[in-house]
């Protein structure tokens, strides 16, 4: 019944607990023409505030949702149809539309994502995975982060991927003893959740200290490794915002944490108090403090970063395609260090900082996917 | 990884928590176990609304009935953290709390102090609050006013299964005295909890409702009746923001002068009487500190100066509700000079 020509645009799901959305401003008016990743919408979720972008080009005939509603993830908020589509078929599209925001979230939705745990030597590591077919795909957070950081990115990569976010050993929702603190700790839990899903090989994609510990992973098993993206990663040079690192690890209350995370963001904004108080209750979980001052013993050398990702990818020689992503105004490690990176495709973006794969979702998704692309 | 258990359940994790990782702390008061001289087994109350149940079987030796003595087991309870337990005490309701005033006030709030800190009393009194429940005049009311008024003690009183658990945790771990106030109406609460343990520091306060246009400081139960006033409010264009308190000692000032300085107006909402009270504490710190910011008077939703009363009638509308708080809000929204 409805023209095949009309683009819906949806509700994104970003992050596996998301149920709900809610535009709070448009970025469009009906009539505007968009491109493929324009900037459609600022959506507010429970945990964050994101910028949607066109999934197609097209001129905007309806805007559905309402500015402040609560959208179900999934449900459509406005459609984009080529201007010899009737405004019949618009209405009649808007109105199903309309419907399906009215009835809210289906009761079979409720209720948090499927959270698996892998026994990795005594310690627990916690993943969850989304999509069902094709290579699988894991995503390895950096220091103090979880796998809630790939929130805008796991959902679209599973539309062709299998794709897993894992907490690593001190993080999340994993076991918080990192033992020594050396990488080689985390190295072993990526395998282990690689051995645990029975992966034979598979694309790693790392955010900073888990750039670090994907490429490690890679330089111990080449075997295993299919493609490697690296976002921000650490080990490429010495520079390092030092008081970033040890103002997250030292920092105890709400007022301590906020400015440090807002160092992460290109633009502070994103920084709303379920953030904040996410990190925070993570952070008082028994046993975290003391992970996260062990690992500030191997990222940093006095002021300076101590790993040398560098050598490490020489190592490597090139065996897989590897694809370094940076912000270009990230304040925690300097984008400069991407030229340091050789044999790499390199891609900086810009409006991101530390966590462009939060920014600017969709640039790092297509940097991930044209990654995977070259390894076959 | 957080599953959604009640506050009454938070609770009996972090104390079965704890138990397990400190052997010095234990539990103690009346039918904590399972009543005088029961093992347990078949009667176990564990105490009068169930909080404790379970513990006997996990710590046999460690949860401990007493007698209905409070002035005889809250004393030995901070005989035995001065000695080098962490003892976990329940006085059923803060009602009854008169008869061991000398036992908190003088010894444990003092000892720190007059020892010059070579003393330390890890005690935490657990106790029930609030009206509600039917239980008349004797068995509803919110004494932690009395207890913030004493340097010494801290007086704590989470409103979520999430804080009720980080809460007990920090208070076991606290080094001092601990009044630990538990509502009645918030045991079967559920709400998200991590199975892990984790402690809450004392003196931040919490804002669960962001907003511009009005604060409205709360603590406790009235925390929920807070939210549910805002929410109305949000739909007449009126943005709250609400502040929980968690704790009157220590205080989490800054917060409170934070978010009166950006809204100019103030809503105090406490379930206790008005006089020398929460309410009264809040509304002072904010005319002595944020005067400059204030552009209405403050306005207090409280309870009335009587008794709680015992006709489910009056009881109903001696409890501060979301109505009132609304009301309030309109009058310090709507004033003028």
């Amino acid at each position: 019944m409805t023209d095949d020509r009309i683009v819906p645009v949806t509700m994104p799901k970003w992050g596996l607990s998301m149920q709900l959305g809610k535009i709070t401003a448009w970025a469009v008016a009906e009539g505007d023409e968009v491109k493929a990743g324009d900037d459609v919408a600022d959506i507010e979720t429970e945990k964050i505030t994101g910028t949607l972008e066109a999934p197609d080009a097209g001129p905007v005939r309806r805007l559905v949702a309402r500015v402040g509603e609560d959208v179900p993830v999934g449900g459509t908020i406005a459609l984009l149809a080529p201007a010899d589509v009737s405004d019949e078929a618009l209405d009649a599209a808007a109105l199903q539309a309309r419907a399906v925001i009215d009835a809210g979230v289906p009761d079979e939705a409720a209720g948090a994502a499927e959270l698996q745990t892998a026994d990795v030597g005594g310690r627990k590591i916690s993943y969850a995975g989304a999509g069902e077919q094709g290579d699988v795909v894991l995503l390895v957070h950096g220091y103090g982060g979880d796998r809630n950081s790939w929130l805008f990115l796991q959902e679209p990569l599973a539309a062709r991927y299998q794709v897993y976010a894992l907490d690593l050993p001190g993080h999340g929702t994993s076991a918080k003893d990192v033992g020594d603190g050396t990488l080689d700790v985390l190295v072993g839990a990526v395998t282990g959740v690689l051995d645990a899903l029975g992966a034979g090989r598979a694309h790693l994609v790392g955010h900073s200290m888990g750039g670090a510990v994907v490429l490690a992973v890679a330089a111990r098993d080449p075997g295993r490794v299919a493609s490697l993206t690296l976002i921000a990663p650490s080990g490429f040079g010495s520079e390092i915002n030092a008081e970033y690192l040890r103002g997250f690890a030292d920092a105890q209350t709400r007022r301590e944490l906020k400015p440090v995370v807002g160092l992460l963001f290109a633009d502070e904004g994103l920084v709303t108090r379920q953030l904040v108080d996410d990190l925070l209750a993570y952070k008082r979980l028994d046993g975290v403090d003391d992970a996260l001052h062990a690992l500030l013993g191997t990222l940093l050398d006095g002021d300076a970063q101590r790993g040398d990702s560098a050598a490490v990818l020489a190592r490597l020689g090139g065996a897989v395609p590897v694809t370094v992503v940076w912000g270009a105004e990230d304040r925690v490690i300097p984008a400069a260090h991407a030229e340091s990176v050789s044999g790499a495709t390199r891609r900086v973006i810009d409006g991101a900082g530390h966590m462009p794969h939060m920014e600017r979702p969709a640039h790092v998704q297509s940097a991930i996917e044209e990654t995977i692309a070259r390894a076959t | 990884m957080a599953r959604n258990i009640t506050y009454r359940e938070a609770l009996n994790e972090a104390m079965a928590q704890e138990m397990e990782r400190d052997e010095t702390v234990i539990v103690m008061g009346e039918d904590n176990a399972g009543g005088a001289g029961a093992p347990g087994d078949d009667d176990a109350w564990g105490g009068v609304l169930g909080v404790t149940k379970g513990l006997y079987h996990k710590f046999p030796g460690r949860v401990l009935d007493t007698p209905i003595s409070e002035s005889a087991f809250i004393g030995a309870a901070i005989g035995a953290a001065t000695a080098g337990m962490r003892p976990v005490a329940e006085l059923m309701f803060v009602d009854f709390m008169g008869v061991c005033f000398d036992q908190i006030f003088n010894q444990a709030a003092k000892f720190r102090y007059m020892f010059g800190g070579k003393a330390v009393t890890p005690v935490v009194i657990r106790t029930m609050y609030g009206a509600g429940l039917r239980a008349a005049a004797q068995h509803s009311q919110c004494l932690y006013s009395l207890f913030t008024h004493i340097p010494g003690l801290k007086v704590v009183m989470p409103a979520t299964p999430y804080d009720a658990k980080g809460m007990m945790i920090q208070a076991i771990r606290d080094d001092d005295p601990v009044m630990f106030f538990e509502h009645k109406a918030l045991y079967d609460m559920s709400g998200p909890v991590p199975e892990e343990s984790y402690a809450l520091p004392f003196g931040e306060a919490n804002v669960v409702r962001e907003g511009g246009d009005v604060t409205i400081v709360s603590l406790g139960r009235m925390v929920h009746t807070a939210l549910e006033a805002a929410g109305q409010l949000a739909a007449d264009g009126i943005q709250c923001e609400v502040i929980d308190l968690r704790t009157t000692s220590p205080l989490d000032e800054d917060t409170v002068l934070e978010s009166v300085e950006g809204t100019g107006r103030l809503v105090v909402v406490d379930e206790a009487h008005p006089r020398c009270s929460v309410a009264t504490d809040i509304s002072a710190l904010a005319a002595r500190k944020a005067f400059g910011a204030l552009r209405a008077p403050i306005e207090m939703v409280t309870a009335p100066h009587t008794p709680v009363p015992f006709s489910n009638a009056l009881e109903d509308i001696y409890i501060p509700d979301a109505q009132r708080v609304v009301n309030a809000v309109k009058t310090v929204t709507g004033w003028s000079r």
